[in-house]
């Protein structure tokens, strides 16, 4: 069984922040880590993998940094991984990025299951993994909170709704997206990362891909564009009320007396 | 091919022109300024230095707008029981439909749903498109976005909204695949030109900005919005509009999804239905200090929820995580404790009535949205309230 698992690099803790009297942009740390929510799509892969046995790849579209997060995935165990790299892909929104990922997917191997995370803390879409199961024409199940039963042919889910839980069995080849907590993940391991410190990170570009058309790529494949970024703004009334607890504790109960709340 | 040109000649600080870029994404290689592929095209670096950056729009076929007509809202339901994030979303719908004077059309998918389509015509909605067949009975996405499809195809929408629930997450992004156009998730604010063009605005980039999205070549343009972020419009007694039923050969609704069981899950009463809430933030060091929250709650009859890294330790539960990747809320009074207001959280609650802020530091973004900001120590005031109540 083939599992293909799709990964993606993350700011750190940096955030971008727009300085509103400036306009500046500040900049903190540039630190990247893993998207943490696709550490449980990695676990996920691995205990199936304890159960059948299955060849588990992992892929991610990014800048060459992101070669990281592949030996970060070797460290848990994954068996191969690809980055998806290459200028014309930069400037992707969810379209473009879900399309090139399903075509370096195609190009990998057979495969039979596709994992990915429920989101990622920087796009924050959750639309990445239905739309690559739309271009790879499979069927797919988000929010799988527990994985019943796998076989050779098929995979039995739970669907977690918000009122109810749906078991669903789907025909294999199929696309799942997973909740966090559906397992814990492992932490990379030490010696995981001596024995696959050689392992190389295979790169697929642009023209390793089967569609050559570029303006299927990048910012040309994108629909939608960024016109414009801005800071947040409140125009609302606001004070501002200091003092000690105990003067600040009375202040808050008396207005919401006065606001009728009590 | 669109892409970013830059002006080296004009380029006298290296390290600035570097440095504009919030992503790494400029490289100074070869004694050239390089854009790499970490490029998100923000558009920061043309915005702030215009003279050395240049976005370089693409030559395309523009497509004919013209035949793309209507605002189409997706009808979230549960065996036929309407989720309100519909009607937020009719009323937004309305007021945009108004504004480039086309019509507000509803798509309506499941079975035996067709006698609750009724209720949609007491909103406005100029025609409800109905595909009722049992095949449609349980989600299951290929039928799903079969029927969808179907829609678009037949109606030729401009626009389409879906609220941001569980489901719509999930079939919002197969349809927009499918149709090779794009889809802003969770807007937090929407508008639309005389073009019909979609002025979709939500916070981008995980980090403290707002992004201004355009879809200015495709059609139909998706948009999926959060409950309770748009107002509910009002009911009119009389109805209006009409309701259509739609075939779609019986071949396109194959699945290979079967769905052996559907379990209820116990029903608990969501913060998004709450009128007073108090939220525990970061700033509440121990997990037993949440005890001071719950019983500032209880007096207030309020509920409890937290941000996200509460979440993230295993103090509270998913479901009272409020903002961008949480809920969204809309009480009547909220009271925050020890939450910093990052825009991801603010995104889920700047909309309430009251807004209460405690936090110790004066500068917390939190004070920009609260009406009453309270600076000092949540360990000091709270339990001061709790017996000033
Ligand atoms: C894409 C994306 C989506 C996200 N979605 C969400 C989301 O949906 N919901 C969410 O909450 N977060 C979300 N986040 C995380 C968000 O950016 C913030 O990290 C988070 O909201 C911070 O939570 P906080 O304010 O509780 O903690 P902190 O930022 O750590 O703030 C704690 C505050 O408590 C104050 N404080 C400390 N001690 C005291 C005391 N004794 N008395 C009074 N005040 C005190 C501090 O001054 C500080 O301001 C998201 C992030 C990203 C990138
Ligand atoms: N650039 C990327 N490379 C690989 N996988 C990705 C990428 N972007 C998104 N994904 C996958 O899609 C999921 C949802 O991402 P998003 O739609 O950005 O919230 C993630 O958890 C990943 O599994």
């Amino acid at each position: 069984m083939n599992i293909t698992v799709c990964i993606k690099q993350v700011p750190g803790t940096s955030e971008v922040e727009i300085d509103e009297t400036t306009g500046n942009l500040i900049r903190e740390g540039i630190d990247t880590k893993m998207n943490p929510y696709d550490l449980y799509a990695i676990e996920t892969a691995m205990k199936i993998k304890e159960k059948n046995s299955a060849n588990i790849n992992v892929i991610s579209m990014g800048p060459p940094q992101a070669n990281d997060v592949i030996k970060e995935a070797y460290m848990m165990g994954v068996n191969n991984g690809y980055l998806l790299t290459d200028k014309k892909f930069a400037g992707a929104d969810v379209l473009a990025t879900s399309y090139a990922l399903s075509q370096g997917i195609k190009k990998i191997n057979n495969f039979d299951l596709i994992i990915c995370g429920k989101m990622t803390t920087d796009g924050d879409t959750a639309q990445v993994g239905p739309e690559i199961a739309e271009f790879l024409d499979i069927p797919h199940v988000a929010n799988v909170k527990k994985i019943m039963d796998i076989n050779s042919t098929s995979i039995t889910v739970e669907m977690d709704m918000p009122e109810t839980v749906e078991i669903q069995e789907v025909k294999l080849p199929c696309l799942i997206t997973v909740e966090k907590d559906i397992y814990q993940p492992r932490l990379p391991s030490f010696k995981l990362k001596l024995a696959t410190a050689k392992r190389k990170v295979k790169n697929i570009s642009f023209n390793d891909l089967d569609d050559d058309n570029p303006e299927n790529f990048g910012l040309d494949g994108s629909p939608t564009q960024v016109l414009d970024v801005f800071p947040p703004k409140s125009d609302r009334i606001n004070e501002k009320w200091e003092g000690t607890g105990k003067e600040l504790g009375e202040r808050i109960s008396n207005k919401l007396k006065k606001l009728k709340f009590v | 091919m669109a892409f970013i040109r830059v002006h080296q000649k004009n380029v006298k600080n290296v390290e600035e022109a570097i440095k504009v870029c919030p992503f790494n994404a400029i490289e100074f290689k070869d004694d050239q300024i390089e854009i790499t592929s970490a490029c998100k095209m923000c558009n920061i670096c043309v915005k702030k230095m215009p003279d050395i950056y240049e976005f370089v729009e693409g030559k395309k076929g523009e497509i004919n707008k013209n035949e793309w007509k209507g605002i189409a809202v997706y009808v979230d339901h549960v065996e036929g029981n309407i989720h309100p994030v519909t009607y937020e979303l009719i009323g937004k719908a309305k007021k945009m439909a108004k504004k480039i004077n086309q019509p507000v059309y509803c798509l309506f998918i499941g079975s035996n749903i067709k006698h609750k389509a009724k209720n949609l015509l007491h909103y406005g909605v100029d025609e409800i498109f109905v595909y009722d067949r049992e095949e449609l009975y349980d989600f299951r996405i290929e039928p799903y976005t079969a029927a969808f499809e179907n829609f678009i195809n037949k109606v030729k929408p401009t626009i389409v909204l879906v609220g941001g629930t569980t489901l719509g997450r999930s079939l919002a992004p197969r349809v927009a695949a499918r149709f090779r156009t794009g889809l802003t998730a969770d807007c937090t604010i929407l508008d639309v030109k005389e073009n019909t063009d979609l002025d979709q605005i939500r916070p981008a980039f995980g980090g403290n900005i707002m992004a201004h999205i355009h879809t200015p070549n495709h059609r139909p343009q998706f948009a999926t919005v959060r409950y309770k972020i748009f107002d509910t419009p009002e009911k009119n007694k009389t109805k209006s509009g009409k309701i259509t039923e739609c075939k779609i050969d019986k071949d396109k609704l194959i699945s290979r999804i079967k769905v052996l069981e559907v379990k209820k899950k116990e029903k608990v009463k969501s913060i998004e239905e709450a009128d007073v809430i108090v939220v525990a933030g970061n700033g509440i060091k121990k997990e037993k200090d949440l005890e001071m929250i719950n019983q500032l709650a209880d007096k207030l009859g309020g509920m409890v929820a937290s941000t996200r890294p509460l979440i993230e330790a295993g103090w509270t539960d998913a479901r009272q995580q409020i903002g961008l990747s949480g809920r969204t809320v809309k009480p009547k009074l909220i009271i925050t404790c020890g939450v910093s207001g990052s825009i991801q959280f603010v995104a889920g609650m700047n909309n309430s009535e009251n807004i209460f802020a405690i936090n110790d530091n004066p500068k917390a973004q939190i004070f920009d949205v609260a009406n009453y900001g309270v600076v000092g120590d949540l360990y000091e005031i709270i339990p001061e309230l709790i017996k000033k109540l």
